[in-house]
């Protein structure tokens, strides 16, 4: 079973819940991927009044771990403030720290990043840090104290999919033993298989399940081809040849006639 | 048969409506001093089912589809009938396509097409939706108009209603007060807006942006004013507008027209919907209480429907016997 920071989590897919057409579909949507942890933006959904009120509820309601966000922020000041009104609110000591480098990409600032994780972990918090696929970023990152990576794959909500294999293969055999998270720019079902099954330990991923047609029935999908993923790793799959193999031995074959 | 209704928002009056039409004696109740400033007075005004239908469920169509005419009986000459524009930058043709599977009623229009449509936009986009059969009015001169034609049907008006004020009898009550009636079930979706003022832009009709982040729409009114709005915060705190808000709608204004970078930001608005958890609206009967509540962001579009139908189980049950039989049900 997958362990995030000492915590125990029975599925490997974490959704956002942005987006979404209404609060009850995305509750159905995530009864429906059967996950376990949910990201929640605190800026956007709990701001002033009653922090959330019926939204938090209703997420509360689900029974599942809910992962707060630093979701645009552009500067470290800003992701440690909302870091600590997040632990308030939510009462919890996780967070998943986003430093905004680009207001239209949404690239993550990596040298904001490694700071506010730096801050953040000194005080306690269990950091998630939204990255790109870099390898010394993620060293810095784990030398800041972030136990869990998550380098994106392609741009946020651009549902381009695994924009560079090699990089995800590398961060994969680098740290064999950090958990790492596919965060960012999946958008089909068989995305989120291709990076389980290099052996990522988990994928985050929002708009390709709030703004698909059907979100509960693409919720559901994912939650499939994650685990399709992840039992394709652990089964150990093929590795690519050049040349044809047959299946059935050539030489001395039977000789009908 | 007297009716009470609470609240002077788009449900109570459209409300008010249907039932005084129908010769009922209606009272409005009011705790503002005036209509002005309530989640309805920031609405856009757009009646627009088909476009919505891409992020809403069908009753939001089917509840929705004749509200224009709804609109356009009792208030003659408020509703303007151009249809709605859907853009999108080149870069985010895709958000088009997904609008346009999500969506019908429209027929895809390119540039030269565009340009027939609003002139001031030429050459800005290369490929739209046009929804032919949408409308939009002025909610703030509807709603001021409903009142003056409710006074004159006979309707009652008190505003500043408070606790302290004289109660009034009546065989039923409707409570239309919206995110006020504090419902358990009922969540707040903040939504933003600004009103600009140039006379270096004109649009015929609702032009509504797409963006992946923050979709826009801006809606023509007279003498020169455009409401650019909303957005959509799931919190209940009804306090300004941020300026993260501003500068979102501003560069999507912008990115629809440069002209609107040189506009007067004459108003900002706050208003805080009311939304059940699936984004629809319920009419809710207990004993001789009646509520319209989770209009959410269709006020103007589905109130003349929830009003249809807060009316007909109103007139439909006028014995006092048939009350108290609900009331213990």
């Amino acid at each position: 079973m997958l362990e995030l920071y000492g915590q125990q989590v029975s599925s490997r897919l974490l959704l956002g819940t942005a987006l979404y057409p209404s609060p009850a579909i995305m509750a159905e949507a995530i009864k429906a991927s059967g996950v376990d942890i949910v990201t929640v933006s605190l800026r956007r959904e709990t701001s002033g009044g009653k922090a959330g009120g019926q939204f938090w509820s209703l997420i509360q309601s689900l029974g599942v771990h809910v992962l707060p966000n630093t979701a645009g922020c552009h500067s470290v000041k800003e992701a440690v403030t909302t870091a600590r009104m997040a632990r308030e609110v939510f009462a919890t000591n996780w967070i998943k720290l986003e430093v905004i480098g680009n207001h239209d990409t949404l690239q993550p600032d990596v040298f904001g990043l490694v700071e506010a994780a730096k801050i953040l972990s000194a005080e306690g918090f269990e950091v998630f840090p939204y990255t790109t696929d870099d390898l010394v970023v993620a060293e810095r990152l784990l030398d800041a104290g972030c136990k869990v990576l998550m380098p994106w794959c392609a741009p946020i909500g651009s549902a381009r999919g695994p924009q560079n294999l090699d990089a995800l293969r590398s961060l994969r055999g680098h740290f064999p033993g950090v958990p790492l998270i596919v965060d960012a720019g999946i958008g089909r079902p068989s995305h989120a298989a291709t990076v389980m099954e290099l052996g990522y330990d988990a994928v985050l991923l929002n708009t390709a399940v709030a703004k698909a047609g059907d979100p509960v029935a693409m919720a559901a999908a994912f939650g499939k081809a994650v685990e399709a993923g992840r039992q394709a790793f652990l089964a150990g799959p093929l590795e690519p040849r050049d040349m044809a193999v047959p299946s059935t031995p050539v030489i001395g074959m039977a000789a009908f006639s | 048969m007297k009716v009470l209704i609470h609240g002077a928002g788009v449900a109570g009056l459209t409300l008010a409506h249907e039932l005084a039409t129908c010769g009922a004696g209606v009272t409005v109740i009011e705790k503002r001093r005036q209509i002005a400033g309530n989640a309805s007075w920031q609405a856009g005004g757009m009646l627009a089912p088909w476009c919505e239908r891409e992020s809403a469920e069908d009753p939001v169509l089917s509840l929705g589809r004749d509200a224009a005419d709804w609109w356009e009986n009792a208030l003659p000459g408020h509703v303007i009938r151009n249809g709605t524009l859907v853009v999108a930058p080149a870069r985010d043709a895709a958000e088009l396509d997904r609008f346009g599977r999500r969506a019908s009623g429209f027929r895809p229009v390119d540039a030269e097409a565009i340009a027939a449509l609003e002139p001031d936009l030429e050459g800005r986009f290369g490929r739209a939706l046009f929804f032919a059969g949408e409308a939009h009015l002025d909610p703030r001169k509807a709603l001021l108009g409903l009142q003056e034609k409710l006074v004159q049907m006979g309707v009652r008006f008190e505003f500043g209603y408070g606790t302290a004020s004289k109660p009034y009898m009546a065989d039923f009550e409707a409570d239309c007060t919206g995110i006020a009636a504090a419902q358990p079930t009922l969540r707040g979706v903040r939504g933003e807006m600004l009103i600009l003022r140039t006379s270096e832009v004109s649009l015929a009709r609702p032009v509504r942006l797409l963006h992946p982040r923050i979709p826009v729409y801006v809606v023509p009114r007279s003498g020169n004013l455009f409401m650019v709005g909303a957005t959509m915060i799931e919190c209940d705190a009804a306090g300004p507008i941020t300026a993260r808000s501003v500068m979102e709608l501003l560069n999507a204004a912008y990115a629809l027209h440069p002209a609107f970078g040189e506009a007067e930001l004459v108003e900002t608005g706050v208003g805080v919907r009311p939304a059940f958890a699936d984004n629809l609206p319920r009419v809710e009967r207990d004993g001789n209480k009646i509520r319209i509540n989770g209009l959410y962001r269709h006020g103007f579009l589905l109130a003349p429907a929830m009003a249809r139908q807060a009316s007909d189980m109103i007139l439909g049950h006028e014995t006092k016997k048939e009350l108290v039989h609900e009331a213990h049900r």
